[in-house]
């Protein structure tokens, strides 16, 4: 237990601990401080001095973010000094920022905008000069917009300290400072793993995702097109956040009434296939431990983390199993096997897909993503992107009666609803390893040592004797840890799952803002409660994917489900900046 | 000090004696901004392959090596003439006259700000103060120094370098 400190915040006897800083020591009691550069999920930067406090006996307005309590301290966090101060900081940078609030794509949900309302600035005393950066928009993922850039480096800090990956930085200085790749480069020239945090981070509308909105709108309106949609798990544990429900809200039954209105022909549930891949990613576990295959075997339901293994550990790729992601298993089975059994021309089938993720959209244009003979996924929108086109249709989510996913592509069993958090598919893969090996069945079906937010975590399953060792890691930074124990031969792990973004795909960079650790464990928590609502809890109890065995695929791992399910990966090079 | 001395034409590089010059200081990340200026003497400017090599020995990403490199202006990250000629445009050289002495300098060699004319031979580049107040206004050609500068003084000294260079 730290020491305790105690403190004056406007007026108030307040006590708070040793190290912590003059912001935390207000947020504990209650005292709300408006932050910009700050955010809670990363390094202090200190850079906007948005959070500056009075302190009695300093001459100086200290930034709240960066300066620690001490005995006795003395704060004014609304002096009139202090308001001026943030009311002037925020001038300044409007004075150099677009007057395009009204058509940017973060209108409404921008924290410089939000402040300026907050902070009471009415008018913008200084006419400063602007700026004119090409716009980034080499990828299917990110678009960066650098002329509404406030340098608070919240992406730059994301993309180094959470994600490990590096492909930005703070360039030049001074006016010409730009957020930027190295060498001048595009984001689709260096090593982006796509998987759009510094979105989730980014206050202002200079970063926002590659939006196939028109795309999907045209295909919807058009009558030979039979478009059907499939949702990522942790999309319905987070998309009422976009019409203002509370964090954790599970909406799965209003989602898919939006989803009706809006016209599209089927509405199916990537759970379907998220269950599908556990067959076969669990019986690619059990085949490489009788055959003495590559382990640890590693999940590959991320996309992001497989651009990130594919640039940085080339050479650890045959660990990764074979099977595609849910999303591109449910492309490949839209165009073949439900193209075939409706009996519709699989090139009249549009499949749109709704995901927590940016990086799904780079993959769906993999060109190896094409096994139908189509591109096997069409349309990637984010949970925000979804939002957006159901606001435009006038639906009011909130308050729709729950509709039903449509079959066969949308039944699915808890354990493909949990695919969503961090620890997900292990433990459903898990669910499922454990009733073929052991052929008893498995009666407490939650295993907790593998859920949780800790970065890395570790269990020991026992199948009835054997013992399988396994890991779990979400946000590459943590992977990265992973990757390197097994890279020095430390890591004796039978089964890794990994995860790009942090909490999993329920904090993936195509979720709602904002984000922190507290909302992403309500999400998690929504997640959860959805899979023990569920009848059926494991995934080789799916009667649909029993069916689609039975009729179309034969047996996990035939010959079939490798043409159409599993993908090969290939070793980038990490060295792409050149001049 | 720095020197300059690829032709800008020339853009090959030896990567492993890329790895000679990186590697002979330690792996401390403190050791970037000598790692730099080592790079730069020796290739007169941060190539990508320098980069990405001086990121592999930090244990750092390249963006955070070509970050802190563009912060300072006396680094390059593309070729720079023979000679580079750096003109002060801090208050006390703005104040005695560095406007005009720029003038006179882009009328000379034809390029501008940044620049590097097409024999290869000149760099501009204006800068922040490097210390030369109580000579203002000021440039620096290469190591060498000219001080209390007038416009008509320049096309002389730089006619010096030319003759010197071709």
């Amino acid at each position: 237990m730290a020491n305790t400190v105690n403190l004056t915040i406007n007026g108030m006897s307040v006590q708070a601990e040793e190290g912590m800083t003059v912001l935390q020591a207000a947020q504990k009691a209650g005292v709300y401080i408006p932050t910009l550069c700050y955010h809670p999920d990363l390094s202090i930067e200190g850079v906007c001095r948005i959070c500056v406090v009075e302190i009695k006996g300093q001459r100086l307005l200290c930034p709240s973010c960066a300066y620690p309590v001490a005995e006795g301290m003395d704060i004014n966090t609304h002096s009139p000094k202090v308001r001026e101060a943030r009311r002037t900081i925020i001038e300044l940078l409007l004075a150099n920022h677009p007057d395009e609030c009204l058509t940017c794509s973060n209108n409404q949900k921008c924290e410089l905008q939000r402040l300026a309302k907050e902070l009471g600035v009415q008018q913008v005393r200084f006419e400063g000069a602007r700026r004119d950066v090409p716009i980034d928009t080499s990828n299917p993922s990110v678009i960066r917009n650098m002329d509404k850039c406030i340098l608070c480096k919240r992406c730059v800090r994301v993309c180094h300290e959470m994600q490990s990956v590096g492909a930005i930085f703070a360039n030049k200085r001074g006016w010409d400072t730009v957020i930027a790749p190295p060498f001048n480069k595009e984001l689709s020239e260096m090593v982006c793993v796509f998987c759009g945090q510094c979105i989730n981070r980014c206050p202002t509308g200079a970063l926002k995702g590659n939006d196939p909105a028109a795309e999907v709108w045209e295909a919807l309106s058009d009558p030979d097109k039979h478009v059907v949609v499939q949702t990522a798990p942790a999309v319905r544990a987070a998309i009422g956040e976009e019409f203002g429900m509370p964090a954790g809200s599970l909406v799965t039954g209003k989602m898919v009434a939006a989803l009706k209105m809006m016209g599209f022909d089927k509405v199916f549930d990537t759970d379907f296939t998220a269950d599908l891949t556990i067959l076969e990613e669990g019986n690619e576990l059990l085949h490489r431990l009788k055959t003495g295959g590559t382990l640890p075997i590693i999940t590959s339901c991320s996309p992001g983390w497989i651009n990130f293994i594919e640039h940085f550990y080339p050479e650890q790729l045959p660990h990764l199993s074979t099977c595609k992601s849910p999303q591109q298993m449910f492309g490949a089975l839209a165009k073949t096997y439900y193209a075939e059994k409706m009996g519709i021309d699989p090139s009249k089938i549009v499949v749109v897909s709704i995901m927590p993720c940016t990086a799904k959209k780079y993959e769906s244009e993999r060109p190896e993503m094409r096994s139908s003979g189509y591109q096997d996924v069409d349309y990637v929108l984010t949970t925000r992107e979804a939002a957006g086109m159901m606001k435009e249709a006038g639906i009011d989510l909130p308050n729709l009666e729950d509709g039903k996913f449509d079959l066969p592509l949308g039944m699915s069993t808890g354990a493909a609803v949990i695919f969503g958090n961090t620890g997900g598919v292990m433990e459903a893969a898990l669910r499922t390893v454990y009733e073929v090996v052991t052929g008893k069945t498995l009666e407490n079906v939650e295993i907790k040592a593998v859920r949780g937010m800790e970065g890395v975590r570790e269990a020991e399953i026992d199948l009835d004797g054997t013992k399988v060792k396994a890991a779990v890691a979400h946000g590459l930074a943590n992977a990265r840890k992973i990757l390197d124990l097994i890279k020095e031969g430390k890591a004796d792990y039978a089964f890794v799952e990994v995860m790009c973004c942090p909490g999993g795909c329920i904090g993936g960079g195509g979720q709602p803002h904002p984000t922190s650790e507290e909302i992403r464990k309500k999400r998690a928590e929504a997640i959860y409660a959805e899979d023990s609502g569920m009848a059926l809890r494991k995934s080789h109890e799916n009667p649909a994917v029993l069916t689609l065995y039975k009729e179309f695929l034969g047996e996990p791992l035939s010959h079939k489900s490798h043409e159409l399910l599993h993908t090969k990966y290939t070793a980038k090079t990490k060295k792409k900046a050149k001049a | 000090m720095l020197e300059t001395t690829q032709c800008p034409n020339c853009k090959k590089t030896d990567v492993a004696d890329i790895r000679d010059c990186v590697r002979q200081f330690g792996r401390d990340q403190g050791n970037l901004i000598p790692i730099l200026h080592a790079v730069q003497k020796k290739y007169g400017y941060l190539t990508a392959d320098a980069t990405e090599e001086i990121a592999d020995w930090l244990g750092i990403h390249a963006s955070e090596v070509y970050g802190t490199a563009t912060f300072y202006t006396l680094f390059s990250t593309k070729p720079l003439g023979k000679y580079v000629v750096r003109l002060c445009d801090s208050p006390p050289c703005h104040i005695e006259g560095s406007l005009s002495i720029q003038k006179a300098i882009e009328e000379d060699l034809g390029v501008g700000n940044g620049e590097t004319t097409e024999d290869g031979l000149f760099t501009l580049e204006v800068v922040s103060c490097f210390g030369l107040c109580g000579v203002a206004p000021a440039i620096m050609v290469n190591d060498e120094v000219h001080g209390n500068l007038t416009p008509e003084m320049i096309p002389a000294i730089l006619s010096k370098y030319r003759k010197e260079g071709n």
